[in-house]
């Protein structure tokens, strides 16, 4: 790890001025169980660490009075799972709780998994995150993606959490580079693949920060993750997916099918959610919609099993949101 | 240094064990005496040693699995602020070859960590990449790329060639013949892939010289034996370095030898005239400090209409690294050894370095390739796998078979297993060339077993030991305690033969400046340290007691110690306290060396062992995950000196091949040969949730009891590969052929299946 400046911000506003500059590398902190790992490797040389985890409007669970949750970016993941309101969030929770590691539960923030950088193991060992002269597309890409890997991009979007919030409609603030610089984003625009090496895995520009994830009301939403793990450590899934069902009568009005470990970003499977929706779910409605989510697979050389993996994943996310035994693990 | 140089070190005895029933300390759980120092901290591992000034040092590895240097340029290196030192490896100089990912090129030493890290990156290196070949398991592949070499092998048949018979021709008739002839015969492929040792606290050491002379805090399992290493390289005598190791964090036979990175820190040592520390990096650690040899095998077996194997053709090859080697042919196949058999293997050489020994070296992996097969037989006839096995305890070629067989008794009474078994694949059915279970839910489970064999012969081993005059007592002790609780039974081995408690015995062990004991290595410490302090703790005894009998003026051999007393047997009224007696050594302590030379034959310890275990899995049919139920470990060791850290033992071992079997697995990728998880994420290890309920049983009958002290950190590593495939394989139906069993194997191995 290089030496580095270190800030800590005591407001928003501060914490935009830290990252502004243009004349130094800037990274920004929160929990750190990415960043660190990072910087030790020197995959990442900031000049300038903004440790935002001190500010205290980024500090807060605060529900809204149409019944929405802000969460700031300082939240860690267990004071997510403490909060009475998320019960109504099991997408939310489920894939924390599928993070399997107390340390990074109580270390890592909700922002901060949206905003972890891809753990391709090339780019991990210092190779280019886009596949250069094929040192993916022929390398070992077990565990890379299935879907949206057409271009270069063929690593799979770290993010445990981001399926569910995106098949919640939840919204992240985003402030910067300017102090009066705000937007509200979907979680589901907030992904991109790149395109080219600069580019990076979210819509944020230098100088951006998240401040906070806006879940809108649960209300009658009937929603889960489930995720395909090897083991019980906190080890990245093999392929996930999240779901949010509006049901009414029995029958499903309204569905978001997103499925993680598949694709660079979060992979929004309106396929699969056009399946379900005037249906009653069962065993085989749910099988359908996870056939109907690879359908459009193209697996690499080396991980046509996880297309197989995938279609469990999103049969098993319907089953458990619908309240249903998944049958598996 | 040479481990007995004190002629009288052999004098006295007669050496033996307490009864059972007369035993107070052996055979009684006792919780590891560094337990607190280690769960508070206070333990000191190598890791933990900076000293006053010191270096921190890092290396830079090589990013090619192979290539050339054309040149290597350290100037940017050394002007990174806070670097002292750059160190370039011979091996790393212009037009060096480099055969493997991860080959340590320099080292950088500096007044920080971060520093040294900085300075590693700016050292400029211009590589010419070459071909790299790291795909082990294709033979076809490997041969292609001449990376092949004949191995060796043996055949064996009861019928013997004629005089004029081309023996090569006999045996390949014969063994046709004989596979013809058989009442079964199955054909199969079976593997295990490299593994790394994987130390949680990484290779490494923190060195200084004090005048000429080297002191090293060494992560080591060889306290005693690693002077020498320095020694040789930097032109010293043993004498002149003294290795220390109080504590290591793994080990599993891969820290045996300062390494050249060690030999490295000690030379910066010597330039810069301050301590240098270099620990290797994680991916250092995965890549380059020890890997086991990985295996593949064909083979076709023939059985007679009991199951009773009676022929074995097998082809086996794998790889040691870049030499070739591979698994012994020794262990083809493993254990149970028909009277007929052909073994052949073939080397295989990768651009990977070369393996170290690993817990058990070659049977875990001859017992996954070849007791796999056996259960293959037992699928293909539709008979319980247990039955195949106890049938073919008929071919134990260790004369363990009917110890064998009351182990697998309660191995099964333990498990279930008559309550638990059901035929391989009972619970699936093919639906559309997919495996669907019959009943709801996609979950599916099965019973393996598999068994083993090892030696644990004791390593040599002096012990110096002082009783005090105040009643206190010392031992002294070169070995080392890989965290298994060598230093709590060399205190309750000293305990026990004088009467007192853990508590009243001081236990120095962890420097070479103590008198030698051999390596720990091959399940050979815990009779090694019991030999030694038995045998000095009881001549010390014998002559204590000879003043206490003067004492009291009885026959020295009516006393015993016990209770802190030494009296006469039966009559405690006739006694004297044990310091009371201790008094009566004058002013000076007893001192007593006493030793044990590997394989000489002794009453307190034993060699050979046997061991058998099984597993109760379920499967997930649709995801290919598998989750470990139960594990029954039945495992015999002779006498058993502490069952608590004896059990530990096996616990941490039935854990370790978890592992292996579902989840840990070296990478190569195929474009690069590089080791692409090599680091704590995606290499993976079986966690808490995955071991599922571990059972251990002791098998110590009086018979074993009798055997003396008998090392068991290797065998019950053995079995848990076999045993956990052969429970996947009844699950499923379906074999899956090589380990780590990971979903992506599951899954492949079904459709293959349903193909076929």
């Amino acid at each position: 790890m290089k030496a580095f400046e270190y800030a800590e911000p005591r407001n928003e506003a501060e914490a935009v001025e830290f990252l502004a500059d243009d004349s130094v590398k800037t990274e920004v902190l929160a929990g750190g169980t990415d960043l660190v790992g990072l910087m030790k490797k020197m995959l990442v040389s900031a000049d300038r660490v903004v440790n935002i985890m001190e500010v205290p409007s980024l500090q807060t669970i605060e529900p809204q009075e149409d019944g929405a949750l802000l969460i700031g970016a300082a939240v860690t993941l267990d004071e997510v799972l403490a909060h009475p309101y998320l019960e109504n969030y099991p997408a939310v929770t489920d894939a924390i709780l599928g993070i399997n590691s107390m340390q990074l539960q109580s270390q890592g923030t909700l922002v901060g998994d949206l905003c972890q950088r891809p753990r391709c193991w090339f780019f991990r060992n210092g190779q280019q995150l886009l596949d250069q002269q094929g040192h993916v597309s022929e390398g070992d890409n077990r565990f890379h993606a299935i879907l949206g890997n057409s271009g270069r991009a063929k690593f799979v979007s770290s993010s445990r959490i981001g399926p569910a919030l995106i098949a919640l409609n939840a919204q992240v603030r985003v402030i910067g580079p300017t102090e009066d610089e705000e937007q509200w984003i979907p979680v589901a625009d907030f992904f991109v693949t790149p395109r080219h090496d600069e580019q990076r895995e979210t819509i944020l520009l230098p100088g951006q920060l998240v401040t906070h994830v806006v879940l809108p009301p649960a209300d009658s939403r009937y929603n889960a993750t489930y995720e395909v793990r090897h083991g019980e450590g906190p080890d990245d899934p093999l392929a996930a997916a999240a779901v949010s069902l509006t049901i009414q009568g029995g029958v499903v009005r309204q569905a978001e099918v997103v499925l993680g470990q598949v694709a660079p970003t979060p992979w929004i499977s309106s396929t699969a959610a056009d399946v379900l929706v005037g249906r009653s779910v069962d065993d085989d409605l749910a099988e359908t919609a996870g056939q109907a989510a690879i359908a459009e697979a193209t697996p690499l050389s080396q991980n046509g099993y996880k297309v197989d993996l995938a279609a469990v994943a999103v049969k098993r996310a319907v089953l458990r949101a619908a309240g249903l035994e998944t049958g598996g693990f | 240094m040479a481990l007995f140089q004190d002629k009288k070190a052999a004098e006295g005895g007669p050496y033996n064990w307490p009864s059972r029933k007369d035993s107070k300390v052996i055979g009684k759980d006792q919780t590891r005496l560094d337990t607190l120092a280690k769960t508070t901290g206070a333990a000191k591992y190598t890791y933990d040693v900076n000293l006053k000034n010191q270096l921190i040092a890092r290396a830079l590895g090589c990013p090619h699995s192979h290539c050339k240097i054309k040149a290597i340029d350290t100037t940017a290196a050394s002007k990174v602020p806070g670097v002292v030192h750059v160190h370039v490896f011979d091996h790393a100089k212009a037009d060096s070859e480099i055969s493997w990912q991860g080959e340590l090129l320099a080292v950088v030493a500096a007044e920080s960590e971060g520093a040294a890290v900085e300075g590693v990156s700016k050292i400029k290196v211009d590589y010419e990449v070459l071909d790299s070949f790291t795909n082990d398991e294709d033979l076809d592949a490997a041969e292609k790329a001449g990376r092949t070499a004949k191995g060796p092998g043996k055949a064996v048949t009861v019928r013997e060639p004629g005089d004029d018979d081309d023996e090569d021709e006999f045996v390949d008739e014969e063994i046709a013949r004989l596979l013809k002839e058989s009442a079964h015969v199955v054909e199969g492929y079976y593997g295990i892939d490299a593994i790394t040792h994987c130390c949680l606290e990484p290779h490494g050491s923190t060195v200084h010289w004090e005048g000429e002379k080297l002191k090293a805090y060494l992560s080591t399992q060889n306290v005693s034996g690693t002077d020498d290493g320095f020694a040789n390289d930097l032109g010293i005598s043993a004498d002149a370095v003294d290795v220390h190791c109080e504590y290591i964090g793994g080990g599993f036979g891969s820290k045996f030898a300062p390494d050249y990175w060690g030999l490295a820190a000690a030379k910066i040592s010597k330039a810069t005239g301050r301590p240098v520390k270099l620990m290797l990096d994680r991916d250092q650690e995965l890549k380059i400090a020890g890997n086991r040899p990985s295996g593949y095998l064909n083979v076709k077996l023939g059985a007679d209409k009991n199951g009773l194997v009676t022929v074995w053709d097998s082809h086996h090859w794998g790889t040691s690294g870049s030499r070739g080697g591979g698994v012994s042919q020794s262990v083809i196949p493993y254990v149970l050894v028909p009277k007929n058999y052909r073994r052949r293997s073939t080397q295989v050489k990768t651009n990977t370095v070369r393996s170290r020994a690993w817990r058990a070296p070659n049977h875990p992996q001859g017992c996954a390739m070849t007791q796999t097969a056996l259960d293959d037989l037992a699928h293909k006839m539709g008979k319980d796998s247990y039955d195949i096995f106890m049938t073919n305890l008929a071919n134990a070629t260790n004369g363990k078979e009917d110890v064998y067989a009351e182990e697998m008794k309660i191995g099964a009474e333990l498990m279930g297993w008559k309550d638990k078994w059901h035929p391989h694949g009972a619970q699936v059915v093919r639906r559309n060339g997919r495996l669907r279970t019959k009943k709801r839910g996609a979950l599916v489970d099965g019973l393996g077993m598999a068994l083993h064999t090892w030696g644990g012969v004791a390593n040599s081993s002096t012990c110096q030991l002082k009783v005090y005059p105040d009643g206190g007592v010392e031992s002294f002790c070169g070995t080392q305690d890989l965290g298994t609780g060598t230093r709590t039974v060399c205190a309750m081995v000293l305990a026990e033969t004088f009467g007192l408690t853990v508590n009243d015995v001081k236990v120095n062990i962890g420097s070479s400046t103590y008198p030698a004991s051999g390596a720990s290595g091959g399940s050979t410490t815990v009779g090694a340290v019991c030999e030694s302090h038995r045998r000095a703790s009881q001549d010390a005894l014998r002559e204590i007691m000879g003043l206490v009998a003067q004492k009291l003026s009885v026959a020295a051999d009516t006393l015993v110690a016990t209770g802190g007393r030494i009296q006469v047997k039966g009559n405690a009224k006739k006694s004297v306290s044990w310091k009371e007696a201790c008094t009566m050594l004058g002013m000076k302590p007893l001192e007593i060396s006493r030793s044990h030379k590997r394989g000489d034959a002794s009453p307190l310890s034993n060699q050979g062992v046997g061991g058998v275990q099984m597993a109760h899995v379920q499967v997930d049919v649709e995801t290919g995950v598998i989750k470990l139920n139960k594990f029954v470990a039945v495992q015999d060791q002779g006498l058993v000196i502490n069952p608590k850290t004896c059990k530990a033992q096996i616990y941490g071992a039935v854990i370790m091949g978890i592992a292996a079997a579902l989840y840990e697995q070296r990478i190569s990728d195929p474009k690069s040969g590089a080791f692409v998880n090599a680091e704590l994420e995606n290499y993976k290890l079986a966690r808490l949730g995955d071991v599922g309920d571990i059972v251990v049983h002791l098998y110590e009958p009086e018979s074993e009891r009798q055997r003396g002290v008998i090392g068991n950190g290797e065998p019950p590593a053995i079995s848990p590969k076999a045993a956990i495939a052969n429970a996947v394989c009844n699950a499923l139906g379906v074999r899956v052929p090589v380990v780590p069993m990971t979903p992506k194997r599951v899954l492949e191995a079904i459709r293959t299946a349903g193909r076929a």
